[in-house]
């Protein structure tokens, strides 16, 4: 007989760390923000499929969404960079790093206004991170002005009327070539912790614009990216389910309505289509449904577009597998006799 | 072209005339009309130097109102020593290895192998020469001029005068041939008739194409062929070794056998005729000399580029602009030949980014993460990365950032030269940013502070600025060989795993070592206590963020004491001279070739003693102020219209010591010359009188 009462194990993830270890700073957001939603589905994302907080790297630009990187996984190295200027710091810090993961957190403004230039080129390159943009059809932190996401005829609480079309961040990821594009809503926290799980297990870009209700400046009556909007208007176009590749589950699935992606890390990403022409796997059936859905009114969320095949920007550059940062002194500064042959050419 | 520096040239070609035995030169109205009014030189002076005959000036050439702007000068001292010259028997008197050619062709007509030829050959004769490219800011079809200078004294900078014109573009030859100096020998395109523009000058006509087809070359080559006719000619009327010029055109075409035994050809031909059929009536020969053994002739972006590689540069982005492209493109040949990997993998990344606001937020990352990162630009490119430049100081990030000047204000001419950036750059950025700059003067030293600016950027935390300019990036320089960097590579204050373990921790903003340099962490490094937060917000010691008032002004502070720590680090200046004249000469970069020549000229005609001390990088040091304390009067010689290293100086120096600045500066795009310096300064001190 013990004397001792067992005292409960805390709850611990695969690599034998606590949720305690991911979580960040406390969140200085209005209460009710959108984006502090998406940072609990971030941190509970990354300690459920067991990464290293230190190995990860947290970008962001500047807004409200932008600050959001300080309330999550606090182990994790974070990169507050400047207005829409993230995809290049991003980039950087992979090239120099490539073995690290690294997530980006930006906003509307931040992405499909000022840092559009930025923003194209990642997709572009295919840069290995997640890229969230919380959309809340506004400028939050300059409080409350129009974003170019704001959908045509959507109201400010001034009662100013949106009259410029709407930029689908998705439709433009996949065509720029993003290998992973999808869109969410922060309410919605069983797809986006799938989404977030299979953006994890990914390796290319990750493009996940995840519609957040800005509380204070765009939550009213007349807005298209409020809770009240989005709980009437999100139309799932599949219903997205994760398999990791650690659990030892063999889920069942019907593969006439369930399309099976395999992700880089082993991971399945199980997609039951609610749509009859989805297929993730077909751009150009991704751009006609939303397409579709835009003239339906209806913001269509899932996963639209995955591409497993297409290699991301750092391998195709060829680098050596150890980080080019720390490589040591004697293969990065090239011997005496390169430096006399070279003199020599120039003699 | 050149004619704008009016007084200097002019008074020099008439002093000239009035000295020379053989009375080769003469002034023309020309020259005199091609001077601004207010640089028109004072009819007397001239007289006094011509004697009363002044062929074909008028009243008109000297109005009235002109004459009355005019202070009277008398120049006792303002003699421009002649050349010796040999006199062959019953010849001209020669001028040996102290003449200009100048070659004027087509953008794109592939001229530029064959001016290197003849560059490099009389270099491998032993003597010093130097190669400056004027060209225009287009891809074929407009005109370009590309000077050698052959000096025996070894001087390299731009002069304004030349001797030898190599007329082969039809569309400015007559402007060509009238801005060359009297007695002057023209090399052209007998199609061109240019034996009728002047009398005044020494005429080779030469039948370009015949010669260029004899070669047996396609016609669809025979522009280029062409090229090397004129070497040949060249080579024979100013008597270039011919077993140099094959040598070198060997050399050059290295890699491909045919087109060196074609070149050769055509070599060949414009030899043959010249010796044939042209009599040497000029005087302008290359005679042997043992100037330049061991020396090497790069241009300074190559340079640049060799010392990045050697720094062990890792990550380098870049968006292509004038004239720092090269900087990349020579970067990108030396890594894939040198920094690839047994396996085939390379050691690096470069990245041709979407615009400069990517290329240094790309920078940035990287050295945050940990690399050895830089972007090479210039004055627009620098305009847009004013925001992330601040980011970088006040982030404390390292990363190098090369600019290789333009003149601007904006586009600007962007094949021309400037050393305009200066205090841009110092405090680029919004808010209280401050940021070291690299002067370098040289090649060798676009090399050696290439490499250095990495340790530097890593040691200090910050963003470094390496200032060249097009004429130091893009010209033919000699150069004593570059030396192995034997520092070695220096990453700076960063803690690793084990460390922290000992720690327990850190603070990355925190003045530990009482240098104001902080320690900081990479990403990946294995510790719960290794991450920090990295923003561009206020922030304390800790990284955390903060408003508060004491935190925010702390934190400026340390910064500044930071920037005092640079001084520790940077290249120190380079004074010339024993220290104890009472003129004193400042000047920085590529204008160094131009200030000692300058020197010499000051020392030589007016007698002038003048100390010279060359900056090499901001912030200033002590001898900067003690060079200044120490003399009553300092000139201050740069390539801007605003006297940019001035206004530093006037920041940091001392009132009593300001008003002892004086300003020299020359802006036109071209390259300064080391007349332009000597005017100012003699006028200046009196010695013109
Ligand atoms: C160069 C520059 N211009 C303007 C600003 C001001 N500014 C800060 S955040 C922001 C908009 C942010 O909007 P969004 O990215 O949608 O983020 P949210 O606050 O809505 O999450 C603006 C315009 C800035 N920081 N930098
Ligand atoms: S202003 Fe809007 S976006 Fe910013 S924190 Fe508040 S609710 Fe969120
Ligand atoms: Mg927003």
């Amino acid at each position: 007989m013990s004397t001792t009462p067992a005292t409960p194990q805390p709850k611990t993830n695969r690599i034998g760390l606590q949720i305690l270890d991911y979580r960040g700073g406390k969140t200085t957001l209005c209460a009710g923000c959108g984006h502090n939603a998406i940072s609990e589905r971030i941190t509970e994302a990354f300690y459920e499929m067991g990464i290293q907080p230190e190995r990860v790297m947290k970008m962001s630009g500047i807004g409200c969404s932008s600050k959001s990187p300080a309330y999550f996984m606090s182990r994790s190295f974070s990169f507050n960079s400047v207005h829409g200027r993230m995809p290049s710091v991003a980039t950087g810090a992979l090239l120099a790093n490539k073995t690290m993961r690294s997530i980006g957190i930006s906003g509307d403004g931040d992405t499909a206004s000022i840092g559009m230039g930025q923003f194209v080129h990642l997709l572009r390159r295919n840069i290995p991170m997640i890229y969230i943009i919380e959309d809340n059809g506004v400028y939050g932190l300059t409080k409350g002005q129009f974003s170019a996401t704001a959908d045509i005829g959507s109201k400010l609480k001034s009662g100013v009327i949106n009259d410029l079309p709407a930029i689908d961040t998705c439709a433009l990821a996949i065509q720029m070539g993003a290998t992973f594009v999808g869109r969410s809503f922060s309410g919605d926290k069983k797809q986006l912790s799938a989404m977030l799980k299979a953006a994890i297990a990914h390796r290319g870009t990750v493009m996940l614009d995840v519609i957040s209700p800005c509380v204070t400046f765009n939550d009213h009556e007349g807005s298209t990216k409020s809770y009240k909007f989005m709980q009437g208007h999100e139309e799932p176009v599949a219903e997205v389910g994760f398999v990791s590749h650690f659990e030892d589950i063999a889920v069942e699935y019907d593969h006439d309505t369930t399309v099976d992606v395999q992700l880089h890390d082993g991971s399945h990403l199980r997609l039951r289509k609610l749509h009859e022409d989805y297929d993730p796997t077909d751009k150009v059936r991704a751009m006609n449904l939303l397409m579709e859905a835009h003239a339906k009114d209806e913001v269509l969320t899932g996963v639209f577009y995955v591409d497993t095949q297409k290699p991301d920007f750092t391998s195709m550059l060829n680098m050596v597998d150890d980080p080019l940062a720390t490589l040591a002194p004697e293969r990065v500064r090239p011997g005496r006799d390169v430096l006399a042959q070279i003199m020599a050419e120039h003699s | 072209m050149g004619r704008k520096n009016g007084v200097a040239n002019v008074i020099r070609a008439a002093l000239e005339y009035n000295n020379s035995e053989a009375r080769r030169w003469r002034v023309s109205v020309e020259m005199v009309q091609a001077c601004r009014p207010q640089d028109r030189p004072p009819k007397r002076l001239l007289i006094k130097a011509c004697g009363q005959n002044l062929p074909g000036f008028t009243d008109d050439t000297y109005p009235q109102t002109w004459k009355e702007c005019i202070q009277p000068m008398t120049t006792p001292d303002l003699v421009v020593q002649d050349q010796p010259g040999l006199q062959p028997a019953g010849g001209i008197p020669q001028i040996v290895n102290d003449f200009s050619i100048q070659i004027a062709t087509v953008n794109g007509s592939g001229s530029q192998s064959a001016n290197n030829v003849l560059l490099r050959s009389i270099f491998r004769m032993g003597v010093p020469v130097s190669g400056k490219n004027l060209f225009p800011s287009n891809i074929a079809g407009l005109p370009t001029w590309y000077t050698i200078r052959v000096s025996k004294d070894g001087w390299v900078a731009r002069k304004t005068d030349i001797d030898v014109l190599i007329a082969m573009n039809a569309e400015t030859a007559q402007q060509d041939v009238q801005s060359m100096r009297p007695g002057a020998a023209v090399i052209y395109d007998q199609s061109l008739n240019l034996d009728q523009v002047r009398k005044d000058l020494t005429y080779y006509p030469v039948p370009f194409d015949q010669l260029a087809a004899s070669t047996g070359a396609d016609a669809k080559i025979r522009k280029l062929v062409k090229n090397m006719v004129y070497v040949g000619v060249a080579a024979q009327l100013l008597a270039i070794d011919m077993d140099w010029v094959e040598k070198t055109v060997r050399k050059q075409f290295a890699k491909k056998v045919k087109a060196a035994e074609l070149n050769l050809k055509a070599v060949r031909a414009g030899f043959d005729y010249a010796a044939s059929s042209l009599t040497k009536q000029d005087p302008f020969v290359v005679a042997p000399m043992s100037a330049t053994q061991g020396k090497i002739i790069i241009e300074g972006n190559e340079a640049t580029a060799m010392g990045a590689m050697f720094a062990g540069v890792t990550v380098v982005t870049w968006y292509p602009i004038t004239p720092s492209s090269s900087v990349v493109e020579d970067l990108i040949d030396y890594m894939k030949e040198y920094r690839v990997e047994p396996d085939g993998k390379a050691s690096f990344a470069i990245v041709q980014a979407e615009d400069e606001l990517s290329a240094v937020g790309m920078v940035l990352g990287a050295g945050w993460a940990g690399a050895r990162s830089m972007t090479a630009t210039s004055g627009p490119g620098i305009s847009l990365m004013a925001e992330f430049a601040g980011l970088g100081y006040y982030a404390e990030i390292p990363g190098v950032i090369f600019d290789v000047q333009r003149t601007g204000p904006s586009t600007g001419l962007p094949t021309r030269t400037c050393q305009g950036d200066l205090t841009f750059i110092a405090g680029l950025s919004h808010g209280d940013t401050k940021h070291v700059m690299l002067l370098p003067g040289s090649v060798k030293e676009c090399f050696e502070f290439a490499t250095e600016a990495f340790n530097i950027a890593e040691q200090m935390q910050t963003p470094i600025f390496v200032l060249s300019d097009l004429d130091l990036g893009m010209n033919n320089w000699m150069s004593e060989p570059f030396e192995y960097p034997e520092k070695p590579i220096n990453r700076g204050k960063v803690l690793d795993a084990k460390q922290l373990k000992e720690l327990g921790g850190f603070a990355r903003y925190k003045d530990v070592d009482g240098d104001a340099i902080p320690y900081r962490t990479l990403p990946g490094t294995d510790h719960p206590a290794a991450a920090y937060f990295t923003r561009g917000s206020g922030h304390n010691e800790k990284a955390q963020y903060t408003e508060r008032p004491d935190d925010y002004e702390n934190n400026m502070l340390r910064l500044a004491r930071k920037f005092e720590t640079a001084k520790t680090l940077v290249p120190k200046p380079i004074l010339e001279g024993k220290g104890r004249e009472t003129i004193g000469i400042i000047a920085f970069g590529s204008s160094h070739w131009a200030v000692i020549e300058s020197r010499d000229q000051l020392q030589r005609e007016s007698k002038l003693g003048t100390d010279y001390l060359r900056i090499r990088a901001y912030p200033f040091t002590q001898e900067i102020h003690d060079f200044v304390a120490q003399h009553e009067r300092v000139y201050v010689v740069e390539q801007n219209r605003d006297g940019q290293m001035l206004n530093l100086l006037k920041v940091d120096l001392d009132p009593t010591q300001v008003v002892k600045l004086r300003s020299v500066r020359h802006f036109n795009g071209l390259p300064i010359d080391a007349r332009s310096i000597t005017t100012v300064i003699a006028e200046q001190e009196g010695a013109a009188k």
